[in-house]
């Protein structure tokens, strides 16, 4: 490691708590879209137009799956946080390759779920309900499918660069992103698949 | 390949729509000739289009708040034009020409001439004020900027290919729904709103950051400067009712665009949701044009009137207790929509409650003033003119936050007169002071002061004359929006406001020349110490216009008058023993480039064209990703470079003073 | 200097004769001039709220322009104190003045939006005349159900009898809009809004969509004839005659875009029409779930 670097991973270090705190805020923002999506669902869950209600609709079983697949991959997401602080980028990049695959996984069961209701009539231009449902589940999605090109370039940043300050600050703020996104797993399946089945 | 675009989309309808196509792409070439001619186009992009410099940034959002200035007045005054004949469907216009007028007036004016003008002056000044070299997230900054280019580039071309919205500004559905609205109209306005509003959200988190973290030492919050705290009071709320915003334009373009049923009249939709999001942002947002300003009156107020701020205090308490309550009050935008009398009761009073802080500060801005010793500059008058004009609005305010009363006014032309009232000599009329206050800091040379007066006298009056009627045709009844009426006594009174109208186009050519005579007087009027109005606070400590690093050494602060206090501690224009070397973010083209592709994937998504919409996306992706992993922007100025520039600005004080002396 | 002097005196003067007339107008303004006990208390409520606030309006005016003429730059006599910054007891005074206007105004407020909520119906020794509103691109249709008839731009109504309105949309957004009765309330489809309104004396009053709601809504508005307990039977009689019925295909072709509709009757209606445009948005919900209240 040559001076230049080293200057440079101070620095780094200075604009770390910077660029966390408007990582949060961002969260908090994110926060407000996930929070006005919630509320439109609960508002539209009847507006069912005479088609299918989440009743007809929804797998727990399917839904319980994608919500382990989503918890163990924040887990996993966290041994890769902790050996990045050792300092062992070979085991970062193992945990970041299995997160990704979960997370994958994840992605994968929510996208056959989708293709199996557009196909039995109920895609999301059905009814006002299923609006809300596509819409709200489906950015959810796509914020984890965003999170999952974020994983590949930081195992691709952590195999060329290193575990420079700059590059362990980007994985911190991909674990609030990655756990962020749990969260509001948990409240979909709360709020919109385990109320839909009882 | 085309999606829905085709020759029809020429705007060939009316002659008058092909006029403003005409204008449009006139105006266009005109420039781009005139940058060709000058030679100019690698400066411009070199030092401009590409810069991260917060300055810069500001300049540049404000330039496009003035070239918008312009395009949204044009709008007023054809409506008071056409409103002034249009007794018994007289007039020069048709609906849904006028429609389509009022939509992008309203569009215009909050979206992309207000709110770049407010960032612009945050992005200017707020740095200097709390003693940073620059804002915390450069990219993002410049970022923010084009991404609020594209969208009133969207606005712009709407006026060429197809037509603009006609659901006015606030886009209410089921009307601006895709069976009442099948056109591209209020797509362009979706589009245009969702990609700049991406752009003020950045903002918002960008400053918050910046004012939190990047303080001089010394700096204090409570010794941050009131334009610093309305600023980050606004910046918060930026950042979190923005979102709203984006929910609102969201769904509303999935409805449109695929078929769903969020707003929709049958189906299961629920038109009710949307007034409810889309105000949960723009109540807010009312604040976040309006705090900026009431900084601007708090600095100008205390620097012309030589006294220090009265009661800063409970001016910060003021403004954190709106910038909370303004997400308390959205309800009251829909009293009429049959909500029991509980949730109207309860939002009435909250709207209320709003104006007890923001009475306070109008006490503070006036005790200001007693015991001063007042200098009538353009600056100063624009504030006192807000004073008395303001309180009008915020009485018509208190009267509509009265839901029974609410049901007697609402949607008529009082309604428009009241937020007029607030946003013209409350918001307008400070961002105006602004302008003619810290130009000097931006430019280097002060703004004419007689132009300035002229211009201002003018707003003034033509704002009185344009919507006192306004008022009257309210209690006589008159809907807003109506292209052509029946009753001839209302006649009278838009004539007077049509001339209103007038007068405040003279108020704008004012401003044209103020800025013609400024820049040709640029000689005569330099300012040379960095400080031509005796100021209180740090942005006048570095020079007119201040260096890309803006202080050598970052100031040490130990009053809420940090410069005022250094003049009087005697250490203002001290010489550091040595300077060090400066790190300064690197100009980056990804700027620009994503304001591009947002404009082409908005386009793109407006006009159905898929492919175009997908290789958008991805380039937009790319370019992220790219630029996320460069861990190389930055570049130095070394101290010898510093000590140059610094020892240049020495010599030319030296002059200054000795030459007074 | 003299020149300057007697042109700003003309201006004022023409000022100042606009804001008399303007002032004189305003008396017969349809919001000022109410002609029922609905409209005339929120009318009073916006007076009552006016003379309120004038209480700190003016003041504040007065105030500003006296310190900025006696506080100018070239009056040096004036006293300067350019430290003179804080003053907890005047902090207090502008902090609980406005608190204590505003707690009066919220009173006010309470009650009033409680009184004069749009859902109740007036209280009357009469049973209140039961009136269906449909509003559609660019008309409004008025559905009597104990009549059996219905009308077209115009909504006739008995002076001194409460009146009961249930307002639909058949189209987007519409806002029923009386000033001189009884305010407004939003028209939306597949929804049931209410408003009552009660005219003391016989007259006819403007009522209009104020909402904006596309090409035709400048022509989008009716009368309201208020008439005398006989002349209202007799105008319904009159009503009962005419050639039209309003039954399904009627209503289908009433329902289509059009401007400027004349006054129309029609002698008989499709039963339940009221409710079955109601229904044509919700579609089998097991209730209008949408509807703001049931």
């Amino acid at each position: 490691m040559n001076a230049a670097v080293t200057a440079r991973d101070s620095e780094a270090a200075e604009t770390h708590e910077q660029r966390a705190l408007g990582f949060w805020l961002y969260l908090m923002g994110d926060a407000v879209i996930f929070a006005l999506l919630f509320a439109t669902y609960v508002i539209m869950v009847n507006n069912t137009d005479g088609g299918p209600g989440g009743k007809q609709l929804f797998d727990l079983r399917n839904a319980a799956l994608e919500t382990a697949l989503l918890l163990v991959s924040s887990t996993t997401f966290g041994f890769a946080s902790l050996c990045s602080k050792t300092g062992n980028r070979g085991a970062v990049l193992f945990w970041l390759l299995v997160t990704f695959v979960l997370g994958a996984g994840f992605v994968f069961l929510e996208l056959r779920e989708f293709a199996g209701m557009i196909k039995a009539g109920a895609g999301p231009d059905r009814s006002g309900f299923l609006s809300a449902f596509f819409t709200l589940v489906g950015t959810h999605g796509l914020h984890v499918s965003m999170g999952l090109t974020w994983i590949l370039i930081m195992c691709g940043q952590v195999m060329m660069k290193g575990l420079s300050v700059a590059v362990t600050s980007r994985l911190f703020r991909l674990g609030l992103f990655w756990h962020f996104l749990d969260i509001a797993w948990v409240g979909i399946f709360s709020i919109v698949y385990l109320p839909g089945l009882l | 390949m085309f999606g829905r675009l085709t020759l029809d989309a020429l705007p060939l309808y009316s002659a008058i729509a092909a006029g403003g196509a005409a204008v449009t792409i006139g105006g266009a070439l005109v420039v781009a000739i005139a940058i060709t001619w000058l030679g100019a186009w690698r400066y411009l992009w070199t030092d401009w289009l590409t810069s991260v410099d917060h300055k810069r940034i500001g300049i540049m959002y404000i330039v496009l708040a003035l070239i918008m200035l312009l395009r949204g007045f044009v709008d007023a005054i054809m409506m008071r034009a056409q409103q002034a004949m249009a007794l018994n469907a007289g007039g020069y216009l048709p609906p849904e020409h006028f429609d389509q007028i009022f939509s992008s007036h309203g569009t215009i004016m909050i979206f992309f001439m207000a709110m770049p003008f407010m960032t612009g002056l945050i992005n200017i000044i707020v740095p200097l004020q709390i003693g940073t070299r620059d804002v915390a997230f450069p990219f993002l900054n410049s970022l923010s900027l084009w991404l609020t280019a594209a969208g009133a580039g969207l606005v712009m071309v709407s006026l060429v290919i197809g037509k603009f919205s006609t659901a006015g500004w606030t886009g209410y559905p089921p009307y601006s729904g895709v069976e009442a609205n099948p056109g591209v109209g209020v797509d362009y306005w979706i589009w245009a709103i969702l990609i700049s509003g991406f752009g003020s959200t950045f903002s918002g988190i960008n400053f918050v950051v910046t004012i939190l973290k990047r303080r001089a030492p010394g700096m204090t919050l409570m010794r941050m400067t009131p334009f610093t705290w309305t600023a980050l009071c606004a910046s918060v709320l930026m950042a979190f009712a923005f979102p709203a915003l984006t929910v609102a334009c969201g769904l509303l373009a999935l409805d449109r665009t695929f078929g769903m049923h969020f707003f929709t009249n049958a189906h299961g939709g629920n038109m009710m949701n949307y007034p409810n999001l889309f105000w949960i942002w723009g109540h807010p947002e009312v604040y976040i044009l309006i705090l900026p300003a009431f900084g601007v009156f708090s600095e100008v107020v205390a620097t012309f009137s030589r006294k220090r701020l009265f009661g800063y205090e409970s001016l910060v308490y003021a403004t954190a207790a709106i910038a909370i309550l303004s997400f308390t009050v959205w309800l009251h935008h829909f009293f009429t929509m049959g909500s029991s009398a509980n949730v109207n009761a309860f939002f009435g009073i909250t709207t209320m409650v709003i104006a007890v802080p923001t009475g306070v500060k109008v006490f503070n801005w006036l005790l200001t003033m007693y015991r001063g010793r007042i200098d009538f500059h353009p600056s100063m008058m624009w504030t006192i003119g807000f004073m008395i004009t303001f309180v009008i609005g915020g009485m018509t305010g208190v009267l509509l936050a009265i839901p029974p009363a609410d049901f007697l006014m609402h949607n008529t032309t009082f309604l428009v007169a009241h937020f007029h009232n607030m946003i013209i000599p409350g918001v307008l009329f400070g961002y105006l002071s602004g302008y003619m206050y810290w130009f000097p800091k931006a430019f280097g040379f002060e703004l004419n002061r007689g132009w300035g007066l002229a211009s201002f006298w003018c707003w003034l009056i033509g704002f009185y004359l344009a919507f006192m009627p306004l008022y009257i045709l309210g209690f006589k009844g008159m809907p807003r929006r109506m292209e052509q009426y029946n009753d001839p006594s209302w006649q009278p009174y838009l004539m007077v406001a049509a001339f209103g109208a007038f007068v405040v186009l003279i108020g704008i050519a004012c401003m044209v020349m103020q800025l013609y005579v400024s820049i040709r007087d640029r000689r005569k009027t330099a300012d040379v110490s960095g400080d031509p109005f005796d100021g209180r606070t740090l942005e006048w400590a570095t020079s007119s216009p201040p260096p890309a690093y803006n202080f050598a050494i970052l100031p040490e602060v130990r009053d809420r008058e940090a410069f005022l206090d250094m003049k009087e501690r005697g250490v203002a224009y001290r010489r550091p023993a040595a300077y060090e070397d400066i790190h300064l973010p690197k100009n980056s083209m990804v700027g620009v480039a994503m304001g591009a592709f947002a404009f082409a994937l908005g386009f793109a998504m407006i006009w159905h064209i898929w492919w175009l919409v997908a290789a958008c996306g991805l380039a937009m992706w790319v370019a992220m990703i790219a630029r996320s992993s460069d861990d190389d922007s930055e570049f130095k100025v070394t101290a010898a470079e510093v000590k140059l520039i610094e020892d240049a600005r020495y010599r030319a004080l030296a002059t200054r003073t000795g030459s007074r002396k | 200097m003299k020149q300057a002097v007697d042109k700003l005196l003309q201006v004022a003067l023409a000022v100042g004769a606009v804001l008399f007339v303007g002032a004189c107008d305003l008396r017969h303004s349809a919001v000022l001039d109410p002609k029922g006990p609905i409209a005339l208390a929120e009318r009073d409520l916006l007076r009552d709220a006016f003379y309120v606030m004038m209480l700190v309006i003016v003041p504040v005016i007065v105030l500003t322009l006296l310190f900025a003429w006696r506080y100018r730059a070239s009056n040096t006599r004036a006293v300067y104190t350019p430290k003179w910054a804080d003053s907890a007891r005047i902090d207090a005074v502008v902090w609980l003045i406005p608190a204590l206007i505003v707690i009066a105004v919220a009173v006010l407020l309470w009650r009033s939006t409680h009184k004069l909520d749009p859902y109740r119906e007036i209280a009357s020794s009469t049973a209140p005349l039961d009136v269906q509103v449909v509003a559609q691109d660019w008309k409004w249709l008025f559905i009597y159900p104990e009549q059996g008839i219905a009308t077209v731009n115009q909504l006739a109504i008995p002076n001194g009898r409460p009146v009961s309105l249930r307002i639909t949309s058949d189209t987007v957004m519409n806002s029923f809009y009386v000033p001189q009765l009884a305010g407004q309330i939003y028209a939306m489809a597949g929804m049931q809004t209410r408003l009552q309104l009660l005219a003391d004396q016989p007259g006819k009053f403007v009522g209009r969509n104020s909402m904006y709601s596309g090409g035709g809504f400048s022509d989008q508005h009716f009368e309201v004839v208020s008439l005398s307990p006989g002349d209202f039977d007799a105008w319904v009689a009159k009503a009962k005659q005419a050639p039209g019925t309003l039954d399904a295909a009627a209503y289908t072709a009433l329902a289509a875009k059009s401007r400027s509709n004349p006054i129309a009757y029609y002698s008989a209606i499709e039963p339940k029409l009221f409710d079955s445009i109601i229904a044509k948005y919700t579609h089998s919900h097991a209730a209008p779930v949408a509807a703001p209240r049931r």
